[in-house]
């Protein structure tokens, strides 16, 4: 895994930390590796935390569309945690309400949603 | 050296001060502008004396070859008393028109005395009143501008007042905000009610937010929008949200717009929303008497 940011695994996700001066490249790069290690963990979900993203653009919101997307073939829902305000006023403003991820404030909260079911 | 024709004015200013006065109240009083009901004679005779006091004091020293300039620093001592006497006017409702007239009345009692004093000397008399015209019409419109200038500050200070009145995020229980809209949303307040919204959904980690739209008198399809986009951001930040208070008449006016609220939760009344909210949470609501 190339740059900053990392997959974990805890408890039966995957927790995927996007940092703030991710380039394109390396967005792609995650992409391919998460959706190797849904499919060899089995885990049920995938906890997507951008919680150090200040900044977002219709790119960066199509890959979280992606990601989810891919990972919902695979059988793991995709939990958005630790959007700032700015950045889902930008979202919502671009258009982009991302319908096919859940949301959650934070870690805690969307790995309870997640044992939930 | 004062130039000639100011000097005439400033000896009728000088001779019979305490006259034009009262001649300036009774031509306020004939008017009608005068406003007895707002100040007493005491009052009124105090303002205007000051004022002609001032305005006696830059003929003699801020006329400059007989023309002046109202943005001198010779007439700021007068421009300083007109914005008092103005303020103190528009904070007990006198109106603009009251107000120039007000001004304008001084006209009357200067151009009598003129005549009097320049009787054999028409050219003289001409140039004088010109001048007295111009002076005054100066005084009247720097009035008005000072009236508009005070009546706007009241504005800009209300529509603040009203902004921040208007967007109290209040805390119901444990992660349960709500958000008690009132009056109009337009995209200003909109993006100031979705801001205030989002920043109290970090700072308590709320997981249940209930927009209230009770006290919103009329939903068309810019509100709804509005509305919409603060409850999308609201998911995005990871909370549920659930929009109250869509009275029959707005849910058949929505219906009627083809407004699609899509997946975000709708309540008729903030009570209903309430318990949703708790339930999210994990409270229920009991009666403790049996």
């Amino acid at each position: 895994m190339s740059g900053k940011s990392s997959i974990h695994l805890v408890e039966n996700a995957l927790l995927v930390s996007l940092h703030d001066d991710v380039t394109d490249t390396e967005i792609m790069d995650l992409q391919d590796t998460l959706s190797g290690r849904i499919a060899k963990e089995d885990v049920r979900g995938v906890v997507l935390d951008i919680s150090a993203l200040e900044i977002v653009d219709t790119f960066v919101g199509r890959v979280i569309a992606q990601i989810a997307g891919m990972s919902r073939l695979l059988a793991a829902e995709t939990y958005v945690v630790g959007m700032r305000p700015a950045v889902a006023v930008t979202l919502v403003e671009l258009g982009m309400y991302l319908p096919e991820t859940r949301t959650a404030l934070s870690l805690t909260h969307a790995l309870s949603q997640l044992r939930r079911g | 050296m004062p130039h000639s024709s100011t000097s005439n004015l400033v000896k009728i200013l000088e001779e019979d001060f305490t006259g034009i006065v009262e001649e300036w109240l009774g031509t306020q009083v004939e008017e009608g502008v005068k406003r007895s009901d707002l100040f007493s004679d005491a009052e009124s005779r105090a303002q205007n004396a000051e004022l002609l006091k001032n305005f006696a004091a830059v003929i003699r020293g801020g006329m400059v070859d007989g023309d002046f300039n109202l943005d001198d620093a010779a007439w700021e001592d007068l421009r300083a008393v007109l914005a008092d006497v103005t303020k103190e006017r528009v904070s007990r409702g006198v109106t603009p028109t009251e107000m120039a007239t007000f001004v304008l009345a001084l006209k009357s009692p200067l151009f009598s005395r003129l005549q009097d004093k320049l009787a054999d000397d028409p050219d003289a008399l001409i140039e004088d009143v010109m001048l007295v015209t111009r002076l005054v019409d100066a005084f009247a419109i720097h009035t008005n501008e000072i009236f508009i200038e005070e009546r706007e500050q009241i504005i800009e200070r209300q529509r603040e007042e009203m902004m921040e009145l208007s967007t109290p995020v209040v805390e119901l229980w444990d992660r349960v905000l709500t958000l008690p809209l009132i009056g109009t949303l337009d995209s200003a307040r909109a993006q100031e009610v979705m801001e205030n919204l989002l920043q109290t959904i970090l700072e308590r980690q709320a997981e249940v937010v209930i927009l209230d739209i009770t006290g919103v008198g009329t939903v068309d399809t810019q509100v709804a929008q509005h509305l919409l986009r603060a409850a999308a951001a609201v998911r995005l930040m990871g909370a549920d949200c659930i929009i109250s208070g869509i009275s029959p008449m707005i849910a058949q006016t929505m219906v009627q717009l083809g407004i699609d609220v899509g997946t975000v939760k709708t309540r008729s009344s903030i009570r209903t929303a309430l318990a949703d909210a708790l339930t999210a949470v994990g409270y229920r609501i009991e009666t403790v008497k049996d």
